[in-house]
């Protein structure tokens, strides 16, 4: 029993105390790590922010735009055009998921929609594929993925390019929903659907709108994932590893999604190094959850979310 | 006062949803208040235009026995009874080996789940993504209690798994009492994960076997083999139909009775069912409980009756999304079952050669684009599709 509180509770801050390079090396690959899940939960938040949709699709629409950007590189067309045409075919994605699945839905009640965007995640993965084929392709994007290091501490280039990448993301967002005519209404919306509507904000243009940003937002996360570890189906599947992020966040905040992703990050990384070995590892799938929870406990609308009002 | 204002907002467009269409929650509409009171009207109506059928007319209920029935109109119980008799009685017989073993078997099973998955997200409200985990569960605990106790009867492995799946329902239906709506829907994917992880992980779950499968031994029933590998597909058929035949009758008088009716109170308002005497605390457990002990002997039954062995990744996310769909869709578990088989034989059926690799997109991309479809076409789902044909019924073959 004591054997067992000293390895939980002792041990493991005996070691990072004892190579503090290290631990300070898995605090920054923890915090890289958490930018490229905030940069997927990014998507997420925005389509709630605007439509209360629980996007469950925002994992495949990364995969997508990563496949497409990925397809038209390798038929030889230049980066910028490349991205030019992602960002084109992902606004007609938008379009298409407005008009096709949106719409017919509206007005159903939040699990119809979160059911629907399921569906669409199915469909995508299906559509891409077939689109682009399935096999493991290689995102060249011109980072090398290396490391350098600064005194005893190694950083991954292709990270430090990300977390940057995703920290610029965020800011322009943050212009985009403060500054503009646009991120305006889309405020709008958020606060209140009945009332935008009826000071004439245009609700099927907004839906567009977000769902293109979220779109955009996830080109970059595909650029980012991509580079890393290559272009196949399981990037999909870091939906999964975003949403402890989005719900430790909240779902309604951008700031939470990044906060959260840095969180969640950190935390993985130090569990898994450090407390991982004792129950065998590959902790990683449920760890993050975990996390969230336990924060969720003490407060459930997440750390940024819309404070909760109930009443009858 | 901004906070306040956003939540009356939100007040009042729930309430321009619900008198748009009845709340979505129930998915499986079955509010019996409701539909007595329709099936009062259309007496009326009935009387005057005479269906010739499905007539109420002339049923006259004298007792307060009569009036709670289960099936109160003479030609449900006739139908229903029929359909029952028929689905022991039938298939047996007339189906072949491949159809038991590959349609009719998985179809029990999944419906097994989805009937406790609508007792917590239909009735109670309370969305969860971790049935998967929780089917692994009964699953795991029936393996585990098969081979220790050889000599224990499979149907109390049944229900012990179910017994032990609903303990751990009921921890992990603790966060409900604190979160709620999708942030619950995530957190329960933490019971997913997690007990998918355990059960790969720890190897005395499989009895330390080294492929990390599980594999359903033989077991006896009134001295026929029922499960395992020199089972016949019939036998489990049976089995499989008899589980969900017992397990539906007693959610139906669950869902009728005070417990059910606790359960949508919370599900339409929580804090308005707390002030006139619901406990939420007990209610919400309660439904975390039953629901997995259902999930957990679909779970025990997808190994024993199904499958057969299996590894954790019978039980991954998909499978709760699967159930979940269930719900959704108004072909219910059989469009879950059968339409990976349509698709998979529909190009051979129409002389097209595909790629294995393009077919299989084909089918995702089928399947997603079906489940949207079913969900704009008719998003209440089958039972939704049942009243309609009722109400259809009540007049045919008169228009009006």
């Amino acid at each position: 029993m004591v054997d067992l509180l000293y390895a939980v509770g002792v041990a493991p801050f005996k070691d990072m105390a004892g190579a503090p390079a290290f631990l300070i090396e898995v605090l920054i690959g923890g915090i890289f790590a958490g930018l490229m899940y905030s940069l997927v939960a990014l998507g997420f938040v925005l389509i709630f922010k605007a439509s209360g949709v629980f996007n469950f699709a925002q994992g495949v629409m990364v995969l997508f735009a990563a496949l497409t950007l990925v397809g038209l590189l390798e038929r030889g067309a230049p980066v910028v055009v490349a991205l030019a045409l992602t960002t084109v075919v992902m606004v007609a994605l938008a379009f298409a998921i407005e008009r096709l699945v949106l719409r017919p839905l509206v007005n159903q009640a939040h699990i119809i929609l979160f059911m629907a965007t399921i569906g669409l995640n199915f469909f995508l993965e299906g559509f891409g594929e077939m689109l682009w084929g399935a096999n493991v392709k290689k995102l060249d994007i011109g980072i090398p993925d290396r490391s350098f290091i600064v005194r005893g501490v190694q950083i991954n280039q292709l990270e430090l390019t990300a977390a940057v990448t995703a920290a610029v993301l965020v800011t322009l967002l943050a212009v985009f929903f403060q500054r503009t005519r646009i991120g305006r209404a889309l405020r709008a919306v958020a606060d209140d659907h009945e009332a935008a509507l009826s000071i004439g904000v245009p609700l099927k243009t907004i839906w567009i709108v977000v769902w293109s940003v979220a779109g955009v937002v996830a080109i970059v996360a595909g650029l980012m994932w991509g580079a890393k570890s290559g272009v196949q189906f399981s990037l999909s599947l870091i939906a999964l590893k975003a949403l402890p992020v989005l719900i430790l966040g909240g779902f309604e905040s951008v700031p939470g999604a990044i906060v959260g992703g840095l969180i969640i990050g950190v935390g993985e990384k130090l569990g898994e190094v450090y407390w991982g070995p004792l129950v065998g590892g590959a902790i990683e799938n449920w760890f993050a959850y975990v996390l969230a929870l336990t924060v969720l406990l003490a407060r459930p609308q997440g750390l940024f979310g819309e404070k909760i009002i109930e009443r009858v | 006062m901004i906070t306040t204002d956003r939540r009356s907002r939100r007040d009042s467009l729930q309430g321009a949803g619900r008198a748009g269409a009845p709340p979505a929650t129930t998915l499986a509409d079955t509010r019996d208040g409701f539909v007595r009171r329709a099936t009062v009207s259309t007496i009326l109506k009935t009387r005057v235009a005479g269906g010739v059928i499905y007539r109420e007319a002339g049923q006259f209920k004298t007792t307060y026995g009569a009036d709670q029935a289960v099936f109160p109109v003479a030609q449900d119980r006739v139908v229903v009874a029929a359909a029952v008799v028929a689905a022991f009685v039938v298939p047996p017989l007339v189906a072949s080996d491949y159809w038991l073993q590959a349609v009719l078997i998985p179809f029990l099973v999944y419906a097994l789940a989805a009937i406790g998955l609508n007792l917590l997200t239909g009735y109670a409200g309370q969305l969860s993504l971790g049935t998967g985990g929780f089917m692994a569960v009964g699953a795991y605990s029936a393996f585990k209690l098969a081979t220790a106790f050889p000599h224990l009867n499979i149907l109390v492995v049944f229900v012990l798994s179910g017994l032990v799946a609903a303990a751990v329902g009921l921890f992990f239906g603790i966060p409900s009492l604190r979160i709620k709506g999708f942030y619950l829907a995530v957190a329960t994917l933490a019971s997913q994960f997690f007990l998918v992880w355990l059960f790969n992980k720890v190897a005395w779950f499989t009895n330390y076997a080294s492929s990390g499968t599980i594999t359903a031994p033989d077991r006896t029933l009134f001295g026929v083999v029922i499960t395992g590998p020199n089972s016949t597909a019939a036998a489990r058929y049976l089995l499989a139909l008899g589980l969900v035949a017992v397990f539906a009758v007693i959610a139906k008088n669950l869902v009728r009775g005070r417990v059910g009716r606790a359960w949508m109170a919370i599900r339409d308002r929580d804090i308005a069912a707390e002030i006139i005497g619901v406990r939420p605390l007990r209610t919400k457990l309660l439904a975390f409980g039953i629901s997995s002990f259902y999930c957990g002997v679909a779970g025990a039954g997808l190994v024993f009756l199904y499958l057969g062995s299996a590894e954790t990744l019978a039980f991954d996310i998909s499978i709760s999304f699967l159930v979940l769909f269930i719900l959704g869709s108004f072909l219910g578990a059989a469009f879950i079952v059968l339409m990976p088989i349509v698709l998979a034989n529909a190009p051979h059926a129409i002389g097209l050669r595909l790629p294995v690799a393009l077919q299989k997109q084909i089918e995702l991309m089928v399947f997603g684009g079906l489940i949207i479809f079913f969900l704009i076409v008719e998003p209440r789902g089958l039972a939704r599709l049942w009243q309609i044909t009722k109400e259809k019924l009540r007049l045919w073959p008169f228009p009006h």
